[in-house]
């Protein structure tokens, strides 16, 4: 998610200024995603550039508070109809690192599997704890991050499951080094052959 | 140990069933505390030995080998009649299979347990109308189980777990079938009952029902193959999940 979006539908609820965006951000995401003060006034100079925003008169304490406009009403309808691509997520470092673990010499896959999978299941066990004593309904923005998060480290450890799973019916092929580029090639053509 | 902080201990404990070559091995030494307040979930796959596990714990199988300690008494020195009577006493079950008798109600059914120990018919319906209260089915301490859906039953199957001073829970698979958020009620009751102080075993393969023990254990081929550690905070994984 961009923080450009975040800031708009805050933004939307009425005029604020730089702490007040910053403190309403963290406050709906149950300070989740922690922000600076930097990121926002980053973001809110790229939105006024961009014409989404406009700021107000400073108030007498100094503070400028800004609005959205019309363009950032339409650019935040858009982002809520608007499915989030997976593309878009960050690349996935464990699946990388375990399908490198497969392919790495000397690599105890299984027990790679497992110490990951200990420590997945322990970040969901905080996580339930965290929901279990978030019941007030005023909590539900919070419990809902919660259960987002929750729904995908139990996925990740389902998927965990499924790897060893699979490491015990796996038959290594021998690893192949690659010194030799041209011999690569070589084999390539005779599988082509 | 303090007999009252180790609640249940499992001292290398071993199950064989069969001998020879065809010998299975369901548990192979196996060692375990579980104290007051506390939750353990067992995770594994089919035929880990999460079940055995708990069959031993709860006096409802015996060892091959190793010990079993329930509130400071070892059952290998209990006569069957004496194993039954510390069972009806002090041990809770839930199981995926409800049990529940369809001939008698809701409140008869939590209190049959104490009733069968002994208690006196008007003092076990008292006890049973407050276990049920901790469910929040008293309103319905009359129906017969037909009369409930799958998510009453399994709540009295849990009143019938916690009735009386029991100070562990079994627990198999106790969400079953039931939808998510249903499920989820019947941890909140599991969890609420430990945090009062009683100790608790969850067996189960959902990652996300494990989640609210305080520890989870794995166990692969009748071994423990890991432990996550007590929580300690969750400040990393919130600024973690920033990036």
């Amino acid at each position: 998610m961009s923080i450009r979006h975040g800031l708009l539908a805050l933004l939307e609820r009425g005029q604020m200024y730089g702490y007040q965006l910053r403190a309403a951000f963290e406050e709906s995401t149950g300070s989740t995603w922690p922000l600076n003060i930097g990121q926002v006034y980053t973001t809110l100079a790229r939105l006024e550039r961009d014409g989404l925003v406009r700021p107000l008169p400073e108030n007498e304490s100094g503070q400028r508070p800004y609005e959205i406009t019309d363009a950032g009403r339409a650019d935040l309808a858009l982002w809520f109809a608007t499915p989030i691509s997976r593309a878009d997520r960050p690349r996935d470092e464990l699946s990388i690192k375990l399908a490198l673990a497969l392919t790495t010499p000397g690599v105890d896959v299984r027990s790679v599997v497992q110490t990951q999978r200990t420590a997945t299941m322990r970040a969901l066990q905080e996580f339930t704890r965290l929901k279990y004593t978030s019941d007030k309904p005023e909590d539900l923005p919070w419990r809902l991050v919660l259960d987002a998060m929750i729904f995908q480290t139990e996925a990740e450890v389902r998927w965990l499951d499924h790897c060893e799973t699979s490491l015990v019916r796996h038959r290594p092929a021998p690893i192949r080094a690659v010194d030799h580029p041209e011999a690569v090639d070589r084999a390539g053509d005779e599988a082509r052959r | 140990m303090n007999p009252i902080d180790g609640v249940l201990e499992l001292r290398d404990v071993r199950r064989t069933h069969g001998a020879g070559e065809a010998a299975v091995h369901a548990l192979r030494g196996v060692s375990l505390t579980v104290r007051a307040g506390e939750l353990v979930a067992v995770m594994g796959p089919s035929g880990s030995g999460k079940s055995t596990l708990l069959a031993l714990a709860g006096g409802l199988d015996r060892p091959t080998g190793g010990e079993v300690v329930v509130e400071g008494e070892a059952l290998v020195g209990l006569s069957a009649r004496e194993l039954a009577r510390l069972r009806r006493r002090r041990i809770g079950y839930v199981f995926q299979d409800l049990n529940l008798l369809g001939s008698l109600t809701a409140v008869e059914n939590v209190a049959l347990p104490l009733e069968l120990d002994g208690a006196g018919v008007r003092a076990a319906r008292q006890l049973a109308l407050a276990a049920l209260r901790e469910v929040d089915l008293e309103d319905l301490a009359d129906r017969f189980p037909d009369q409930m859906s799958g998510g009453q039953q399994q709540r009295v199957a849990i009143a019938r777990a916690l009735v009386g001073e029991r100070r562990l829970v079994l627990a198999d698979e106790p969400t079953g079938a039931l939808d998510s958020q249903t499920g989820e009620a019947v941890l909140h009751l599991l969890r609420r009952r430990v945090d009062a102080g009683a100790a608790g075993v969850l067996v189960t393969h959902e990652a996300r029902h494990a989640g609210w023990a305080d520890r989870v254990v794995f166990l692969r081929d009748g071994v423990m193959v890991d432990s996550t550690a007590p929580l300690i905070g969750v400040d990393h994984l919130l600024s973690g999940s920033s990036r």
